[in-house]
């Protein structure tokens, strides 16, 4: 048993209550899918409900609901979160309704998803909430049976007290536990007492979702509500001039046009303020289908832009941003890109020494990586509900972050935060897009301006082209080997445009003694945001391609050969700063060697290929199979093994890493969003080729490390690895090191 | 703008709106039927399918006005109480993660199933291909798809 600290206090207590009183939350859920997730069909819903602190309160009958602090965009968080508090307060799952919390961060903290970090963050606070809940139905049942609270016990939400003999449910206890006061330690459950953690447990929205109703921001319907769209520069690079709405203004349904501007002049951005386009026209009026229609019709003329700094404050203090003028294009990047590896990477890191190897070496292997920007695609385009009016506003929308943003709205709106309101819907995908909520800003602008409730839509075209991308990423990696043809030296340069990609101090750093990790960046006007693994998705697959071939060098097996380097790192490891455990990362190539029968014999048409990485604190290894029957290539079987602590929902979270399988595999093979003159080639999925349903393998097997280690990330470690084992599988099969992404450019778009 | 009289979900709807405005906006935009999701626009992803006499259509491209007597059918009108057995197979499998394009999915897989009850792998991912599932749940579409066929036995 483990005694916590509670970190609630009296003042959050009682805000809770007045909000869960207040029926705030009611007049907050405006959509029919925002009513509470309900496990159970002919769950009866209390009379009344008592509300223990921020995170739970208990009806009369014993139905419990729990609010979910952070939103969901399909990682999962709005069932495994509240497991989490349901496991703590010892409550049956089947007596539990979910909910999405309102956005408080006084209350809640860390409302954001990103990063992986969900769970791994609210590990504590969340079982610190069942915990605490549960100590005080405990005292309120001592107090009435005039009995010791140590003597009081709980199962499945009953309280016992077995000297004697006396039973309660939660229910009839809430009442008195609500006024009892928080308790300042409480026992946590030890591990293997769990009952609800670690079985799998369905999305509490499943219903919902396989009915169609109304839960993403763009279902919303408001009597009154103008659609809104915009219209944004066609290029990066450019800017808006002028526009005429002639022959706009008298088009059926057209309320009216107008451009915005998202900052105000010499408004100091923070980290997740990017825009890529900060002056739009603006389209309102009372259809989607009027307004589209408006958008091909307006004339609006663009400019391009001088070069210019920007000032960015936020984490790790003031910076200045140079942003260049200019029209870009992907076949200008990559020359750059090889130009700036030669000339201006800046050491990270170094061991040993590496030069006076490579001088001496008696083989020098050497290989260049490259990918392409990215665009995130979530299938929900951005969009936003907004209602501003002279005194409050109101927002709704898919928001990873709103915690980033809302500084920001408030200064532009020039309205304080606590007349601002912020719903966070369901998320139809982020990736890392939706925290950038500049959409945000936009439709809060548009209603201002507007002066009516309005629902800002952006169109795939709009989405793809936006910008906020992947970065485009370079990497060169040299080996050097002694007459022995023993591995001397390790050499990494990593560069992109605008960051480099370079995690200096991860593996392989820590197994090799000579050691040269560099980096570099070219400055863009095309932005770029997280997507799934930021870096990681792109070095882990040139670093575990590059591994694949020094092994083949050596004459190893890939495995052993990562298994040896691992050792060294293990037992006698080079250099203090290494990020990863070098044992639980052995422990999921040990893991997915076993599952995937690696050691026997596979049929000749079956080519493998293993990766493996370590990110957002977890592990993570793929052993990949491919064949080609009459030139087309097939993924018979993944099999997947993550060591990501303790895993909360485990169906959930095997899904979750098949969905990561998918997406680096399609990734891998076909993702790009190139340019032209500063204009993306692809602005819709006609020619951005997404990865489909025959195109997935046929079985993905994931299996977890079994451990009791406190969760790690789970959403994005299990990608990374994906683009290493597509690229070794390959070269078994077809005797050809992919080293430039997408491996397949020019396979045919299929609609 | 002119009127026109949909069956939609076994109900007789009229809607007074311009003929060129695709089927997913009358839904979405005038009949409050959000279940149907806007994708891309261009038929390319699938979100928007419904079905058209039980064949499977892409709504998004779909003008209004060459909707003449044929029965609309969305998600909301898919069964009565949401347990059509591709619903309940898609429990059953725990398939969604976000969940924006399962409703086309399911619309889709609800046809083929009606063509074809008994579908082979391969004609699974055939009918499959034009919806994109962006978190990756293919193989769980799959695996609901033939739980549905299953239950349909």
């Amino acid at each position: 048993m483990t005694l916590i600290q509670t970190s609630f206090n009296r003042r959050s207590f009682l805000k809770t209550s007045a909000l869960a009183g207040g029926g705030i939350l009611i007049s907050f859920s405006w959509l029919a899918g925002c009513q509470p997730a309900v496990n159970e069909e002919l769950l009866t819903l209390p009379e009344e409900w008592y509300s223990l602190n921020g995170f739970l309160k208990i009806g009369e009958n014993g139905v419990v609901t729990i609010y979910c602090p952070n939103p969901e965009f399909g990682q999962g968080v709005k069932t495994s979160m509240p497991m989490i508090v349901a496991e703590e307060l010892d409550i049956d799952w089947k007596k539990v309704i979910v909910e999405q919390a309102p956005f408080n961060t006084e209350i809640y903290k860390r409302q954001l998803s990103g990063g992986s970090q969900s769970i791994r963050q609210g590990w504590s606070s969340l079982r610190m909430a069942g915990a605490s809940a549960r100590q005080m139905l405990k005292e309120a049942a001592a107090q009435a049976w005039g009995v010791p609270v140590e003597e009081i016990t709980t199962e499945e939400g009953m309280l016992f007290h077995k000297p004697t003999e006396k039973t309660a449910g939660y229910g009839e206890m809430a009442s008195a536990a609500a006024n009892i006061e928080v308790p300042k330690e409480v026992a946590l459950k030890d591990v293997k007492d769990f009952k609800i953690v670690g079985t799998s447990r369905k999305n509490v929205n499943g219903k919902d979702i396989v009915t169609g109703k109304p839960m993403f921001s763009m279902d919303y319907n408001k009597e009154g509500m103008l659609i809104a769209m915009i219209v944004h520069p066609p290029a990066f690079g450019k800017k808006f001039k002028s526009f005429d709405d002639a022959a706009v203004k008298s088009m059926p349904g057209i309320k009216d046009v107008f451009t915005i501007k998202l900052y105000n002049d010499s408004y100091e951005k923070s980290m997740f303020d990017t825009a890529t386009f900060t002056e739009l026209v603006a389209i309102v009026g009372n259809s989607t289908w009027e307004v589209m229609n408006a958008k091909k019709a307006i004339n609006v003329e663009w400019e391009d832009f001088d070069s210019y700094k920007e000032t960015w404050g936020g984490f790790g203090g003031t910076r200045q941003v140079d942003v260049p003028s200019g029209l870009e294009s992907s076949e200008d990047h990559y020359k750059e890109m090889e130009s700036y590896s030669n000339t201006s990477a800046k050491v990270a890191r170094k061991d040993g020494n590496p030069e006076e190897a490579f001088k001496n070496a008696a083989k020098i292997i050497e290989r260049t990586y490259s990918a392409p920007f990215l665009a995130h695609n979530t299938m929900e385009p951005m969009n936003c509900f907004a209602e501003v009016t002279d005194d409050h506003a109101q927002l709704a929308g898919p928001l990873q972050a709103p915690e980033f943003l809302e500084n920001t709205l408030s200064a532009r709106l020039g309205m304080p935060l606590d007349k601002i309101d912020i719903e966070m819907t369901r998320m139809g995908g982020g990736f890392g897009r939706r925290a950038y909520s500049h959409y945000m800003i936009e439709a809060a602008l548009i209603s201002q301006k507007a002066k009516a409730p309005v629902k800002l839509m952006y169109t795939r075209e709009d989405d793809m082209t936006y910008g906020i991308y992947r970065p485009t990423y370079h990497a060169k990696y040299r080996a050097a080997f002694d007459e022995n043809n023993n591995l001397t030296a390790f050499h990494v340069n990593a560069g992109g445009i605008p960051e480099s990609p370079l995690h200096a101090n991860r593996f392989p750093a820590g197994a090799i003694d000579n050691y040269l990790a560099e980096q570099w960046a070219i400055d863009s006007n095309i932005t770029i945001g997280a997507f799934r693994a930021p870096r990681s998705n792109f070095i882990a697959g040139a670093e575990q391609s590059f591994l694949d071939e020094i092994a083949e060098e050596l004459g190893k097996d890939p495995i052993d050969f990562r298994l040896e380097l691992l050792e060294r790192a293990i037992s006698n490891p080079v250099g203090e700063r290494n990020d990863y455990d070098a044992a639980r990362y052995a422990g999921v190539l040990e893991l997915v060697k076993e599952k995937s029968g690696w050691n026997k014999e596979t049929d000749a048409n079956i080519h493998r290929g293993v990766s493996a990485y370590f990110c957002h604190n977890s592990y993570a290894a793929h052993v990949l199979e491919v064949k080609f029957t009459n030139g087309k290539l097939e993924i018979p079987k993944v099999t997947t093994a993550i060591d990501c602590g303790i895993v909360v929902n485990p169906d959930a979270a095997a899904n979750m890493a098949q969905g990561a399988v998918v997406d680096g595999i399609g990734n891998a093979l076909f993702g790009q969003l190139s340019l032209k003159n500063g204009k993306p080639d692809q602005n819709n999925f006609d020619r951005y080729k997404m990865i489909r349903f025959s195109e997935a393998p046929k079985e993905i097997d994931v299996h977890f490390v079994k451990n009791e280690i406190d969760p790690t990330g789970m959403g994005e470690p299990p990608f990374p690895p994906v683009f290493g084992a597509v690229a070794n599988a390959l070269y078994k099969a077809t005797g050809k090191r992919h080293l430039n992404q997408p491996f397949f450019p020019d396979i045919e778009v299929l609609g | 703008m002119a009127v026109f009289n949909l069956n939609i979900n076994g109900k007789n709807r009229e809607i007074d709106v311009d003929p060129t405005t695709p089927l997913l906006w009358v839904l979405r935009d005038h009949l409050n039927l959000v279940g149907t999701k806007y994708g891309c626009g261009i038929a390319q992803c699938g979100a928007c399918t419904v079905h058209l006499d039980d064949v499977a259509v892409r709504s998004c491209m779909m003008p209004v006005s060459s909707i003449s007597n044929q029965k609309v059918t969305t998600i909301e009108g898919l069964s009565e109480n949401g347990d059509h057995p591709v619903q309940k197979a898609w429990l059953e499998v725990d398939t969604a993660q976000c969940g924006y394009c399962q409703t086309g999915q399911i619309m889709t897989a609800a046809a083929l199933l009606k063509k074809n009850s008994n579908p082979s792998d391969e004609q699974i991912e055939m009918a499959m291909n034009g919806n994109i599932c962006r978190c990756g749940t293919y193989l769980r579409i799959k695996e609901s798809v033939k739980k549905a066929a299953d239950m349909m036995k």
